[in-house]
Parts: structure tokens; sequence; C-alpha cells
């Protein structure tokens, strides 16, 4: 197992180094030139060789791995330049709002497990009967719904129509977190929900359950205490995999409810043209991916016996 | 007796499945013409302003109502559907056909072409798809083209992978050794053996992916990413009417089912598809 996760934790690099390194060569090649866009966003009409005398100054005259080293040294120690726009620091301000960030989608998994996994059971369980057919199909329309679109729909019902929730976010509060996480976990969940029906109806399949049922177990019993268990590592690996979703999808839900994270910042920061800003988001977003599929990975071999008890075996 | 009727309820279940098959593979098929014929049939000029008109609720005239400039939303909508579903179709055969043949190729010949593909797609696939997708159409500008690429770029792997490990597979089996003890060279191997017997699960995953494809355009259209105005898109005109979704929902509510009703037709054909192509479909019917 100690093997196991150094191997991984060494995988990291090249995959951070890959990150890093697509991230500022997209950005720098396509994105143009900083003294220039400054110029540009200032307002200040600049003569060639002020633009120039900017460029040495920022070090835009350097060969390209040259400056990719120097922003990879600042992205170790957090400094990620200044944003075009507003001038202010990029980290700092990534780090102000990736809280609320966070929250949305800590909020919205949750969501996603309090809705799709009774459900995804009930359906597995009445496998072929009403309910499973009325899960199977909401989880269909669900999957078919773009989420700004849900997000829109659910404004317009809750927010101007009953008027139970706001329309534009107002801090972090709880009414204001309601639609923008249900609207991610609306879109999770309906995915989810299939694989969830799934994965207990083939652990249903499986001899130890006829087995138990043969020696007069009791149903639920067998669901709960094997059946559930047999499946949590598939729900957990799911569950990672659909993070990166959830990702993007913050972006989109942040700049229709103005929520205040880092989505609704780097869509702002696209509309303007802001690469630092651009160029910050997708990396740390990548990162975080990375960090979130790496713990899930090593949490759940520590918790299935099958994988901690079996060795290195995967 | 009881032979036959298990062989009857067999051929009556497959019967079932070829007519969902056929059902929505003419819906989705109605769809391309309908986008292919789009200017023919859209009512009004989609483009035509009339300010006149501007915003009137759905009535028997206009019976997806007018947006703010007075343009027909119904025509709009039937517009929209060419730039939304070429859109997703040309994505979608643009990634199968990269990662299928780059796939194809790694699992084929191995070595060190494949090593360096296969890191390359770990680190693609290390980003999360929509956010990469939105920093690479950042970089390029807007514009549906845009969009498309830079969901191209982050969606390729997927297919190179797959088709990668169906052809580690499949190069093992007897068939191809067999071919290659009668001559054939590596093309002829990859496409006579090879390419026939993974495109089922290619062309599964494929299929599956138009309606993910078609909704993460219009999303990115509708973060102003994509299609620019005044391009009928149905992301775009969903983000267009945004802020006059108290007052005139329509505007906002009928691009939003084209996009859910084009959606679920492509995903309920994808799904029939894969039961069909489902080996243990039979096996597994008999089981329900």
């Amino acid at each position: 197992m100690g093997k196991y996760i150094v191997k991984r934790l060494l995988w990291l690099i090249p995959i951070l180094l890959g990150i890093t390194f697509l991230s500022f060569a997209v950005i720098h090649l396509a994105g143009g030139d900083a003294a220039q866009q400054m110029a540009e966003n200032s307002g200040i009409a600049l003569s060639q060789e002020a633009l120039e005398a900017q460029r040495e100054a920022l070090g835009l005259d350097r060969p390209f791995l040259v400056q990719y080293l120097d922003w990879l040294g600042g992205f170790l120690t957090g400094d990620l330049g200044t944003s075009y726009v507003s001038g202010q620091d990029v980290f700092s301000t990534f780090v102000s709002k990736l809280p609320a960030t966070l929250l949305l989608a800590v909020t919205s998994v949750a969501l996603t497990v309090v809705i799709s996994v009774p459900l995804g059971i009930l359906a597995a369980v009445r496998q072929n009967r009403f309910a499973d057919y009325l899960i199977r199909m909401v989880s269909f329309v669900g999957n078919s719904l773009p989420n700004f679109f849900v997000a829109l729909v659910l404004m317009y019902l809750f927010a101007i129509r009953f008027q139970v929730f706001p329309v534009i976010s107002a801090g972090t509060g709880w009414k204001s977190l309601a639609l923008p996480a249900l609207t991610l976990a609306i879109a999770m969940s309906a995915k989810y929900l299939r694989q969830i029906r799934a994965a207990v109806l083939e652990e249903l399949g499986k001899d130890y359950v006829t087995g138990a049922r043969a020696r007069g177990i009791p149903f639920s019993v067998t669901l709960w205490k094997s059946v559930l268990r047999c499946c949590l590592s598939t729900i957990l690996t799911l569950l990672s995999l659909s993070i990166g979703n959830l990702l993007g999808g913050t972006a989109i839900v942040e700049s229709i409810f103005m929520w205040d994270g880092v989505g609704k910042m780097a869509v702002d920061a696209i509309n303007m043209r802001d690469y630092p800003v651009i160029q910050a988001y997708v990396v740390w977003m990548a990162v975080i991916y990375v960090a979130v599929n790496l713990i899930t990975d090593i949490s759940y071999r520590l918790w299935d016996p099958r994988i901690r008890l079996g060795g290195d075996a995967r | 007796m009881r032979k036959t009727g298990t062989a009857d309820r067999k051929k009556k279940k497959w019967d079932g499945i070829r007519i969902r098959l056929w059902i929505f593979g003419g819906l989705a098929l109605l769809l391309v013409l309908a986008a292919f014929f789009a200017e023919a049939i859209c009512p009004y000029d989609p483009y035509a302003q009339d300010l006149s008109m501007a915003l009137r609720a759905p009535d028997m005239l206009h019976p997806f109502g007018t947006d703010r400039f007075g343009r027909d939303m119904l025509s709009r909508v039937i517009a929209g559907a060419r730039t939304s579903i070429f859109s997703a179709l040309a994505l979608v055969a643009v990634i199968t056909v990269t990662g299928t043949v780059l796939g194809v190729i790694c699992g084929y010949f191995g070595g060190l072409a494949d090593a360096v593909m296969m890191r390359i797609s770990d680190i693609c696939l290390a980003f999360p798809g929509l956010v990469a997708a939105m920093g690479i159409a950042a970089v390029l500008g807007g514009g549906i083209q845009n969009a498309v690429i830079a969901l191209a770029v982050v969606s390729w792997p997927k297919y190179a992978r797959l088709a990668r490990s169906q052809t580690l597979a499949v190069r093992e089996e007897p068939y191809v050794a067999a071919a290659r003890l009668a001559g054939s060279g590596p093309g002829q191997i990859i496409i006579r053996h090879i390419l026939p017997n993974i495109a089922g699960n290619i062309l599964v995953t494929a299929m599956l992916d138009v309606g993910t494809m078609m909704m993460e355009i219009a999303a990115l259209s509708f973060l102003g990413l994509g299609a620019q105005t005044p391009t009928a898109e149905w992301g775009s005109m969903m983000s267009d009417g945004r802020s006059m979704l108290q007052t005139y929902p329509w505007v906002v509510l009928t691009p939003g089912l084209a996009i859910f009703v084009s959606v679920a037709v492509f995903n309920l054909l994808g799904d029939t598809l894969r039961d069909y192509l489902d080996p243990r479909r039979l096996h597994k019917r008999n089981e329900m």
C-alpha cells in the first residue's frame, strides 16, 4: 500500500509539469502580449519603444522555456502575476474566492449523494417496477438538460414566481447557496442515479446474495451490510470522476447566480481577456481535480479490505 | 413447448429493441434534416428585425413568441438547430476519427510513440474538460468553430484510450495471428480485422457523446465563448435572453427546450444502440 501511494505521488510530478506547461504554453502562444494588453486595458497609447521597454521589464523578450520556468517558479511560490484589469495580485484574488466555490461544490456533492444514493438503490431493488421506471425517467430527463437551462428554470420558478430564494446571491448564506447547489446537484444526480442503480444491480446478481437468501438472512440485512459495502468503492470512484464536470459546471452556475467564486471570476476574466486570471484558474482547477482523484483513489484503497489486504495487486 | 416459448420471447424482445432503434434513429434523422433544410422550414427570416413586433408572447403568428428585436423565435430556434446540431456532429466526428486512428495505431504498434501518446492523453485528461475548453476558447476568441476546436482538444483522449484498449484486446485474437500468417500487412490487418471489431463500441460512445457535446457547445456559447451574436445558436440565444427571464420567459425557455429535445433524442438513440450492440443482450433480457 505504501508503495502504491509513493508511486502515485511520484506520478504527480510529470502530470503537474504537463498541466503547468500546457496552461502556460496555450496562453503564451495565443494569448499574446501582456505589455500590449496592459497598455490597452489602461487606455494609454504607448509608443513602440515604450512597449519594448515594458516587454523587457516584464521579461517577455526572453526565450519561451526561460519564461515558463520563471512562471513555474512563481506558480510554486504563489505568485501568478497581476490581473490586467484590476491590477491586483492574481493568486491572492484566487485564494480569496476559492472558499465560496468549494462551499458550492461540497454542498452540491452532498446534495447529490443524498438524492442519488437512496433513489439509485430503490431503483435497483425495485427493478422494472413503477418506482424504477419513474426514477429512470427522471434521471434521463436530468441527463438531457444542460445545467445553465436548469439554473434558469429554477431561477424562474423559485426566485421569480414563488420568490423563495434570491435571484442574485447575496453573500454566502444558505438561501443564496440553495439554487446554485441544487442546479449542480440535479445534473450530477441524474448521471449518478443510473450508475448507482447499475452497480447495485450487478452486486445483487452475485452468488453470495442468493446464498444469503438461501440461509434465511433477511434481504435488508444483505442489502445494507454486504451489497452496499461492496458498491461503495464504485460509487466513490464515479463521484471523484464527476468532480471534473462539477468544476466546469460551477463556472456556469456561479456566473448565472452571481455567486462570487473562482468560476465567476474566470468567466469575467474571459470576457475581459484577462489572461493571467484565466491561466491561474485553469491551472489551479486542474491541480484540484488531480488532487481530488488522487485522494479518492488512495482512500478507497485504504478502506476496501479486498485491495488493502491483497497488497498492490491493482 | 417450453423451448419454443423462450425462443418466442427472445425474438419479441429483440424486435422491441429494433423498433426503438428505428424510432429514435428516425427522430434523430428528422432533426438532422430539419437542421439541414432550416432555411426552407423557417416561417420567417431568423435575422429580420422588426422592433414593432418586439417581445410578443407566443400566439398564432409567432408560436414561440418574438425576441427583443422582434425576430421570430420559432425561426431562430430552427436556424439554431443548424448551428447546434451540425457543430456537435462535426465535433463528435472529428474526435472519434482522430482518437480512433491514434488509438488503434498506438495499440497495434506500441513502442515509444504509444508511450508518448498515452502520456499526452494522461495530461489532457488531468484537466477538467469544460474548464480546459473555456481556457482554450478564451485564447482562440469567440466563434463556434473555436468552441468546437476547444472541445475537440479536450475530448479526443477518451477515444484514443478506448480504441487503444480495444485494439490491445483484439490484437491477441487468433484471427489476427491467422491473418498475419497468411501474409497480411499491418495496414490490412488494422482495416480488415481490427477496425470492424472495435467499431461497435466506439460508435456507441460517439452516439452517446453527441448529446453531451451539444450541451457543452451550448454552454460555451452561453458563456460568450461560442457562437457570437447575431448567429442563431441555442446557447447564445439563452444567454441573450437571460435578463428578460422574469418578464419574457419564452425568449429563454424555447431555445432551452430545443436543446433538451435534441439532446434527449440523441441520448435515446445512443442508449438504444448500446443495447442493440450489447453481446450479452439476449442473456440479460432473459434474466429480467
